[in-house]
C-alpha cells in the first residue's frame, strides 16, 4: 500500500494545537493587566523604605531558618516589568505552545506581589502558609482520586460529599468504640458500601447518575446530621465522639531540611497517603492490564465487550473502589483532622475535589495539582484575614471558589472526559 | 473436508420481527462469501450472532467441521473469528497499540503492559498484510481508512482465521474502498476467510468469490459474480425488478435561483471550514457537489440553510439576500433541506410519524389556529402523506424512531416535498438506505428537477453524483477545485479532483464516449 494519504483531518490536528488569535490577545492583555495593578495598587501606594519579613519556619517546627526580607517597592516594582515585557511579548510575538506556563508564572508573580504587598511592614509565614497547604490539599486530593476511578471506568459520581460525611461518621463512632486503625477501615468500607448502591442503582438499574449521586447526598447529609444531632452531640453519649487523631510523624532525615521539611515531611499518615496512592494510581492505571482495560470500559464499553472484558463487572469495580478512596478521604476530616464529627463538616470539600479532577483533567498528578491550588487559596483566605488587608474577610472566604470559576472556565477550557460516562452500558443494543 | 465454517438453520426472534428464519450458510477456506442484502434484512443479526453478541434462539455453529457454542466475543475469538464492525470498535484516545492489545495484552511480571513487544507483532503483521500502520499514534489522529485497517489487524492480532467485514465501504472514498479490496485479496492469498457483509452490488461483483442473498431473514439464493450480474443481484436482494439507473432527460436550466458568492464559513475551531466558495444554481438542473467527506460541505449546507452565519460571502435565493437570515425565513422562501444525518437534524425521533410530517409548517393553518394544533388536519395530512410516498410504518402515530433508515428518510422527503419549492438542498440523501430506497429517493428528486426545482446534490458518493447531477462542482479543503458538465466528467477526473489534484487540459480531452459509458 502506498504512503497513507493526506486527508483533511491531519491538517486539521496539527492547526488544532495552535492558540486562536482572540485568546491570544485576551491573554496579552491580561498579562498588562496584571502587570498594571502590581505597579498601580500595590507599588504606588508604598513607602520607599517599607520591608516584607518571610518567616520560613512553622509555627512549631524545631527546624530553624532565618526570616526573609526584602525591600517591597523594589522587589515588586521588578515583577510588574517581569509582568509587562511578558504581557507585550504575547501581543506582539506570542508564546504559542507557553502561554499556559507563563499564564502559571504570572500568576505566582502576581499573588507573591499581593502577599508581599499585605505583609509590608510586618511578617508572614511563608512557611505556614504552605503547610497549610498542603494539608488542605489532602481531602481535596483523595477525593478527586475517587472521582477519577468512577469515572475513568464510566460512571459520573457527584455522591463524593455524601461517601465522605458518611465515612466520616463511622470512623468516629467505631473509631470511639474500638481505635484509629479499625475506625479508617470502617469508614473505608461504608463508602464501599455507599458506593455499591450507587453502582447498583446505576449499573444494573440504569438510574441517571446524577440523579443517584444526589439522592445519597441528601441521604448522607439528613442521616449524618440526624443521628449527629440526636446521640454523638450529646453529653451521655460523648464518649462515641472522641476517637482521637493519627498523630504526626516526622520523617527521619527529610522532615530536618529547612523550610521544605516541615512543610512537606512532617505531618500525619494522611498526607503520606496521598503522596503514595497520586503516583501508584497514575501507575495502575496508565502501565498495567487492569488499567488498560478499566479506562476502555469508561471510553467505549462496545468495543471493551467485542472483546471480552467484562463491562459492568469492571464498572462495579470502579465505582466501588473510587467509593473506598471517598470513604479514606472523609475519615482524614475526623481521625486525621479534628478528632470529632461535626454536622456537615465536609463543607463541599466533595464536590470542589470534582472541580479538582476536573481541572486535573482526570490524572492523579493533574488532581493533586489542582488540590495543591484549592488548598493554598483555601489556606490563603485564612492568612489573609489576620493581614490587615482592606477587604472584607467574607470576600476572602469566597477566594477558593472564585478560583475554582476562574481556573475551570478560563484556563482549563474544554477537558477530556471519559466518553462513556454516565451512560448505561446495553448489551443487546447496536 | 468439512467447510471452514458452517451455520445451520440459524434462527433469532426480537420482539414483533423474525430477523432470521433457518439460515444455512457456509464459507470455505480462502474464499471471499458476500452477503448481500438490504437494510433490515437481517445479515448484521446473523453476524452477530456468529461473533456472540447475540445467542440464537435455534440452530448450530461448525467450525471446521466441529459443534462451537459461542456465548460471548471471548468463545467467538477462541474459535478464530473476527468481527470488522461497521461503526468501529476503536477507543479515539487510546493509541493503535493500546486499542490493538485491549484484552489480549503482553504483559510484564506484576501486569504491567509490555507496549514494545505488542508494537512489534503489529509491525509484523502489518508488514505481512501490507496494512501500513502506525503503532504509536493515537486514533482520533488517524483518517477513517486507517481506522478500519486497525480493525483488520485487531482480528489477526488474535489469529483469527475467519473475518466478518461488516459493511466495510460504507464510510470510505472511492479509492480507500479499491484499497479495502485491495487488502481484503491479500489476506484471503494468504489463507483467511472474509465474510463481507454489504448491500452495495457493484462491490460484490468486484470482489466476491460467491455471493449469499438475503431477504427478510430468509437465503433467497446463491450465486458467483461469473453467473450473476447486477441487475439480476437486484432483483434477488428487493424481490422485485429494479431499476437500478435513474432516466434523466436533458436538463432545461432557467433562471439562477440559489446564487453564491466568495462564500467563507468557519467551522467550531475557527477555521475557514468553507474558503471562498461561489456557484449557482438554476431551475430545472441539478448541481452536484462531489468531495471526500470532511471537505466543508457539511458547513456549507449549514450556512445556505441558515444553520450557521458565514463569516464572509453573499447568499442569494430568488434573488433575496438570505446571508444572515434564520432558517425558518429560508424555507418560507420556498427552499427545502434534506439534512445529511437525518436522525440528528431531519427528526425528532421521539414525535410520531404525523407530527414529523409537519414540522415545517405546524405554525400554518390549517395545521395551527392561534397557538392551537389542529390534530385532526395533521393527521389527515399524515395519512394522506404516508399514502402518497410509500412511508411503512405501522401507523402515523408511531414513534418514528421505529421506522426503517429508508422510511425515517421517506418522511422527510415527504415533508419536504410536499410544499411548492423552487430549492431543494439535499445532502447525503440516500446514505445507509437500501437499493429500493435509493432508487424511489432519486426518482423523486429528478421529478422535481423536471419540475423546475433547483437543486444542490451533495453528497460523497461518486456514482450518484454522477447519475443525478447536470454539472459536478468538486469541494477540496473548502474551495470549489473546478466545476465540470456532465458531459465533461469522468469518474478518473473527479477522482483526481476529489484528491485535490487539477487534471490537465489533456487529460480532460481524454474523455471519450466510451468512458462516460462505464462510469454511468
Amino acid at each position: 500500500m502506498a504512503e497513507p494519504k493526506k486527508t483533511p483531518m491531519d491538517a486539521k490536528t496539527t492547526t488544532h494545537k495552535h492558540q486562536s488569535k482572540s485568546r491570544k490577545t485576551t491573554m496579552g492583555i491580561l498579562f498588562l493587566l496584571i502587570a498594571a495593578v502590581i505597579w498601580f495598587v500595590f507599588v504606588r501606594p508604598l513607602d520607599a523604605g517599607a520591608l516584607t519579613t518571610y518567616t520560613m519556619v512553622p509555627g512549631g517546627s524545631t527546624v530553624s531558618m532565618a526570616d526573609w526580607v526584602f525591600p517591597t517597592a523594589k522587589v515588586l516594582s521588578a515583577l510588574a516589568i517581569i509582568c509587562a515585557v511578558a504581557g507585550a511579548y504575547q501581543l506582539i510575538r506570542g508564546f504559542q505552545n507557553l502561554t499556559n506556563a507563563i499564564l502559571g508564572l504570572v500568576a505566582v508573580l502576581f499573588i507573591f506581589s499581593f502577599l508581599s504587598w499585605a505583609s509590608s511592614g510586618g511578617t508572614l509565614n511563608l512557611a505556614g502558609l504552605l503547610r497549610v497547604t498542603v494539608i488542605r490539599a489532602v481531602p481535596l486530593t483523595l477525593g478527586a482520586m475517587a472521582g477519577i476511578l468512577c469515572e475513568r471506568s464510566g460512571t459520573v459520581n457527584i455522591a463524593i460529599e455524601g461517601m465522605m460525611l458518611i465515612a466520616a461518621f463511622v470512623s468516629t463512632v467505631i473509631a470511639s468504640m474500638t481505635n484509629l486503625w479499625i475506625g479508617m477501615l470502617s469508614g473505608i468500607l461504608a463508602g464501599a458500601l455507599v458506593a455499591f448502591i450507587h453502582g447498583t442503582l446505576t449499573i444494573k438499574y440504569k438510574v441517571d447518575h446524577t440523579i443517584s449521586g444526589t439522592v445519597i447526598n441528601i441521604f448522607a447529609t439528613g442521616i449524618t446530621s440526624f443521628l449527629s444531632s440526636k446521640f454523638i452531640q450529646k453529653t451521655e453519649f460523648q464518649y462515641l465522639n472522641e476517637p482521637g487523631m493519627f498523630p504526626q510523624v516526622d520523617i527521619p532525615v527529610l522532615s530536618k531540611i529547612p523550610f521544605i521539611g516541615p512543610i512537606l515531611f512532617s505531618h500525619n499518615l494522611y498526607v503520606y497517603a496521598m503522596f503514595i496512592l497520586v503516583p501508584l494510581l497514575t501507575v495502575a492505571l496508565f502501565s498495567t492490564r487492569w488499567g488498560l482495560r478499566f479506562r476502555s470500559v469508561g471510553e467505549h464499553p462496545k468495543a471493551a465487550d467485542t472483546l471480552g472484558i467484562q463491562v459492568n463487572r469492571t464498572r462495579y469495580m470502579g465505582v466501588i473502589l473510587g467509593g473506598m478512596m471517598a470513604g479514606f478521604a472523609g475519615t482524614y476530616f475526623t481521625l486525621g483532622s479534628s478528632g470529632r464529627f461535626d454536622e456537615l463538616m465536609t463543607a463541599g470539600r466533595g464536590f470542589i475535589s470534582l472541580a479538582a479532577m476536573i481541572f486535573g483533567n482526570y490524572y492523579p498528578f493533574g488532581a493533586m495539582g489542582a488540590g495543591l491550588l484549592f488548598g493554598f487559596f483555601d489556606s490563603l483566605a485564612a492568612k489573609a484575614s489576620i493581614l490587615k488587608v482592606p477587604v472584607p474577610s467574607d470576600f476572602l472566604g469566597m477566594l477558593p471558589y472564585i478560583a475554582t470559576i476562574v481556573v475551570l472556565a478560563g484556563v482549563v477550557g474544554k477537558s477530556n472526559a471519559p466518553a462513556a460516562e454516565g451512560k448505561a452500558y446495553e448489551k443487546e443494543s447496536l | 473436508m468439512a467447510p471452514l465454517l458452517e451455520l445451520k438453520g440459524i434462527t433469532k426472534r426480537f420482539p414483533g420481527v423474525l430477523a432470521n428464519d433457518h439460515i444455512d450458510l457456509t464459507l470455505e477456506k480462502g474464499e471471499i462469501h458476500a452477503l448481500l442484502g438490504e437494510n433490515g434484512a437481517g445479515k448484521t443479526t446473523l453476524m452477530n450472532i456468529l461473533y456472540g453478541l447475540y445467542s440464537p434462539d435455534e440452530g448450530e455453529i461448525f467450525v471446521n467441521g466441529q459443534k462451537v457454542a459461542i456465548q460471548g466475543p471471548t468463545d467467538a475469538i477462541k474459535a478464530g473469528i473476527g468481527m470488522v464492525h461497521q461503526h468501529f470498535m476503536l477507543i479515539p484516545v487510546f493509541t493503535v497499540t493500546e486499542n490493538i492489545m485491549l484484552g489480549e495484552e503482553d504483559v510484564k511480571v506484576g501486569g504491567f503492559l509490555d507496549r514494545k513487544k505488542a508494537a512489534q507483532k503489529i509491525m509484523r503483521i502489518s508488514d505481512q498484510y501490507k496494512l501500513n500502520i502506525n503503532p504509536n499514534a493515537y486514533i482520533r489522529d488517524l483518517p477513517v481508512g486507517a481506522q478500519q485497517r486497525v480493525e483488520i489487524v485487531k482480528i489477526l492480532f488474535r489469529e483469527a482465521e475467519i473475518l466478518i467485514m461488516d459493511e466495510p465501504s460504507a464510510v470510505l472514498t472511492p479509492q480507500e474502498v479499491d484499497e479495502l479490496f485491495k487488502i481484503m485479496r491479500i489476506l484471503v492469498d494468504q489463507g483467511k476467510s472474509i465474510i463481507f457483509i454489504t448491500h452495495k452490488l457493484r462491490e460484490v461483483m468486484d470482489c466476491a468469490d460467491r455471493i449469499t442473498v438475503i431477504r427478510g431473514g430468509k437465503v433467497v439464493g446463491s450465486t458467483t459474480p461469473k453467473e450473476a450480474d447486477t441487475k439480476k443481484l437486484a432483483a434477488m436482494m428487493v424481490g422485485r425488478e429494479v431499476e437500478l439507473k435513474v432516466k434523466k432527460t436533458k436538463a432545461k436550466p432557467g433562471n439562477a435561483i440559489l446564487q453564491v458568492e466568495d462564500l467563507k464559513v468557519l467551522n467550531n475551531q475557527e477555521q475557514f471550514a468553507v474558503d471562498g466558495v461561489s456557484f449557482e444554481v438554476r431551475e430545472g438542473e441539478v448541481l452536484g457537489i462531489a468531495g471526500v467527506q470532511g471537505n466543508g460541505q457539511t458547513e456549507l449546507v449549514r450556512a445556505l440553510t441558515g444553520l450557521l452565519t458565514p463569516a464572509e460571502g453573499k447568499i442569494k435565493i430568488l434573488g433575496k439576500d438570505t446571508t444572515k437570515e434564520k432558517p425558518r425565513f429560508i424555507t418560507e422562501l420556498g427552499s427545502a433541506h434534506i439534512p445529511e444525518d437525518r436522525q440528528k437534524d431531519g427528526l425528532i425521533l421521539a414525535f410520531p410519524v404525523s407530527e414529523n410530517l409537519v414540522l415545517n409548517s405546524y405554525q400554518h393553518e390549517p395545521f395551527s389556529k392561534g397557538i392551537r394544533l389542529q390534530f385532526d388536519e395533521i393527521d389527515r395530512n399524515g395519512k394522506q402523506l404516508v399514502d402518497k410516498f410509500d412511508i411503512r410504518t405501522p401507523g402515523i402515530n408511531t414513534p418514528v424512531s421505529n421506522l426503517s433508515g429508508g422510511n425515517q428518510q421517506k418522511v422527510i422527503v415527504a415533508r419536504e416535498f410536499s410544499r411548492p419549492i423552487k430549492l431543494l438542498i439535499a445532502s447525503q440523501p440516500t446514505r445507509g438506505l437500501d437499493v429500493g430506497s435509493i432508487e424511489y429517493i432519486h426518482k423523486r428528486v429528478m421529478e422535481k428537477r423536471d419540475a423546475g426545482c433547483a437543486i444542490l446534490l451533495v453528497s460523497t458518493e461518486l456514482d450518484e453524483i454522477i447519475q443525478l447531477s447536470d454539472r459536478i462542482a468538486v469541494m477540496y479543503r473548502g474551495k470549489i477545485l473546478d466545476i465540470l458538465n456532465i458531459e465533461d466528467a469522468s469518474k478518473e477526473i473527479l477522482g483526481l479532483l476529489m484528491a485535490g489534484i487539477k487534471p490537465s487540459e489533456e487529460m480532460k480531452h481524454k474523455v471519450t464516449k466510451e468512458e462516460q459509458l462505464i462510469t454511468t
